[in-house]
């Protein structure tokens, strides 16, 4: 199913500015956008405004999607690796209505991928932009609320903190008990936040070809990973970075090596495992089935 | 089956239509006019504009009406319409001392010039639910007094700081423009006129729990209401063709200048300190809630221990604002499926990693 066939597809308003923000907002963000290219890993403080969605639903990605979108990008936005969730769906009618781009459920189609909590299976390609919607840029912040540590931490590139508490679940649990927003570090010089995507994500940043952008609207923040970057998932060498396995492969088509949701089926107990990202499943269903 | 997930598009415009339905409730009683709502919900409407950081009371009152009652929703809607407005120029400082007043109330001294102007308020009022208003009655009495604003009088402050009781606030050198957090993000440690403007949009019930948190031993401070006011002052603006200030019309704000015991220190003599705060309209718990906290976090720059959370800058500014705790909390709301699946995965990992030790 395309966008095009679902109902109410959206007419572009002309009552509002290309992508909603005024040129100078975007002009604005834009710069905060190429500072944080310049130096990848590193949260730049810019002058997030209000959006008309509320914080915590994708307001940093839809301002950092607003400032770079152009008329002949095509559009894919997904949340939990699905077109059809109600943000996402929320987030693609703001778009179709504040600038009428075409938008796309193919990933391998879109110019510009507005994410929150995946990356989708499908590699991504030169040219290709991400956009990562995110709740809490700082890594450190669960272990050091105040924002005035945190940034002389990143500073002086201070990272202890988080080591010695992924060595704590080590010592605990016999391993590390993180399984999303996984911290990395970028280019070997900033500890990073991927965003709530779950850590069997976490390589598919490692040297991507596409240009990766992350927008936090709440905590004014923006950063990113330019295209061919290193990022590596923090590990130990005794303990290295593992992602997670299922035992089942997608009951729908078939792979064994996406990223799986569970969906209960009845009340006793029936269980079945499908793909989060419903492009890459459907594609490979209209292939295999 | 799965695919009763799809269809998230034709279910979103179905709750559109609902939504609609709910805030008209039964359509046989009258809708309700923007109009009323200005005029008979007022305090509402104060609210909405002072947290929505625009003084605008008919729009103000559409987004009530919008949001069929729910203020934080109300601010959020003027709030999003207020980010894409054009800065059309600056307007000059409001003179607080030149307002004309509807209310003045001094809880430091029992008389003084310009007199106690007690004005329309709940306060002295007994709390009875009047069943008059719900047969829609008309008050019984017309008012004695003339519904026009008393004369500007003198600032409880400005009185105090003829002796050198009170701390005195003078413009930084070259009096610099203060920041615009809504323009560029806080950075912490934040300077005053940045905190004030962060808690002047801040959420009244934030910090009405933060101010009387001060009061009950989270950072004392020994507040005295020195002044409360509330009236009308006039906005100038100087055009740059003139060069002269002109009136471009006047608002209703109030005032409330917290006076507090101060012991001194190695540079400064005992004295009184001050907690300033500002809202639109008639906003008294809100100008009070915002003078508490403002002194509190002076707590650094008058060298008094940082201990309670109505001191700490971060914890306070970062939490202040309704729209970002209402959307962060509210975000709870969208899926997380896949973080889910993953803590899934790991806490079955760990159980069976347990039982295993356990045989």
């Amino acid at each position: 199913m395309n966008a095009s066939d679902l109902p109410g597809t959206v007419e572009r308003d002309r009552n509002f500015n290309f992508g909603y923000l005024d040129e100078r907002t975007k002009r604005m963000i834009r710069r905060a956008i190429l500072k944080a290219v310049a130096i990848p890993g590193y949260q730049v403080p810019f002058g997030s405004r209000e959006m008309p969605l509320p914080y915590g639903w994708g307001t940093g990605g839809i301002q950092v999607t607003a400032s770079v979108i152009g008329p002949h990008d095509v559009l894919k936005v997904i949340d939990q690796g699905a077109d059809d969730t109600v943000n996402a769906v929320n987030i693609r009618r703001f778009f179709q209505r504040t600038t009428g781009v075409a938008t796309t459920e193919r990933t391998v189609d879109a110019t510009l991928i507005q994410t929150r909590h995946r990356i989708p299976e499908t590699p991504l390609a030169e040219g290709q932009v991400i956009v990562y919607q995110v709740p809490q840029p700082e890594p450190l912040q669960k272990l050091e609320p105040r924002e005035a540590e945190t940034r002389a931490m990143h500073g002086l590139a201070e990272y202890g903190l988080m080591h010695v508490k992924l060595y704590e679940d080590i010592a605990r649990y016999g391993h590390i008990a993180t399984t999303y927003d996984y911290p990395v570090m970028v280019d070997g010089r900033y500890l990073m936040a991927p965003s709530p995507i779950p850590k069997f994500d976490n390589p598919k940043m490692h040297m991507n070809p596409a240009l990766q952008l992350f927008g936090a609207g709440r905590e004014k923040r923006i950063y990113a990973v330019p295209p061919y970057t290193k990022v590596e998932s923090l590990a130990f060498e005794d303990h290295p970075f593992e992602v997670q396995r299922w035992d089942k492969p997608c009951e729908i088509c078939g792979s064994r090596d996406s990223f799986l949701d569970e969906v209960i089926t009845d009340d006793a107990g029936g269980r079945m495992f499908v793909c989060s990202d419903t492009d890459y499943c459907r594609v490979r269903g209209a292939r295999h089935g | 089956m799965y695919v009763a997930v799809k269809g998230g598009e034709r279910a979103i415009l179905n709750s559109y239509a609902l939504l609609g339905e709910a805030r008209r409730g039964d359509t046989a009683v009258p809708e309700l006019s923007v109009a009323q709502i200005r005029e008979q919900l007022r305090l509402s409407v104060d609210r909405v504009m002072t947290e929505g950081s625009v003084y605008d009371p008919d729009l103000a009152a559409l987004a009530i009406k919008q949001a069929a009652g729910d203020l934080v929703e109300a601010i959020f809607l003027l709030r999003a319409y207020r980010a894409t407005l054009p800065r059309l120029g600056y307007t000059r400082p409001i003179d607080t001392g030149a307002m004309r007043l509807w209310r003045r109330v001094s809880a430091t001294f029992k008389d003084l010039p310009g007199g106690q102007v007690l004005g329309p308020t709940y306060d002295y009022t007994q709390r009875l639910l009047d069943f008059t208003l719900e047969a829609e009655g008309q008050a019984a009495t017309a008012p004695e007094v003339a519904s026009t604003p008393a004369e500007p009088a003198p600032r409880v402050v400005d009185l105090l700081g003829q002796e050198g009781l009170l701390e005195a606030h003078v413009p930084a050198e070259g009096d610099p423009d203060p920041s615009d957090l809504t323009r560029e993000p806080v950075s912490f440690p934040a300077d005053r006129a940045t905190r004030l403007q962060s808690l002047a949009r801040g959420d009244e019930g934030f910090l009405l729990a933060m101010g009387y948190s001060t009061q009950r031993g989270y950072a004392n401070s020994h507040p005295f209401a020195g002044e409360i006011r509330y009236g009308l002052v006039e906005i100038e603006l100087v055009p740059e063709e003139l060069g002269f200030p002109i009136v471009i019309g006047e608002i209703e704000v109030t005032e409330c200048q917290m006076v507090n015991q101060f012991a001194g220190s190695k540079t400064e003599p005992p004295q009184f300190t001050r907690g300033y705060g500002l809202a639109f309209g008639h906003s008294e718990r809100k100008a009070m809630a915002m003078s508490l906290v403002d002194r509190a976090l002076r707590a650094g720059e008058l060298g008094e221990d940082v201990k309670a959370p109505a001191q700490m800058q971060e914890f306070v500014l970062s939490h202040s604002d309704n729209l970002e705790a209402s959307g962060f909390v509210q975000h709870l709301k969208l899926p997380h499926y896949v973080d889910f699946q993953a803590e899934l995965e790991l806490v079955r990992r760990m159980r069976a990693a347990t039982s295993r030790e356990a045989a």
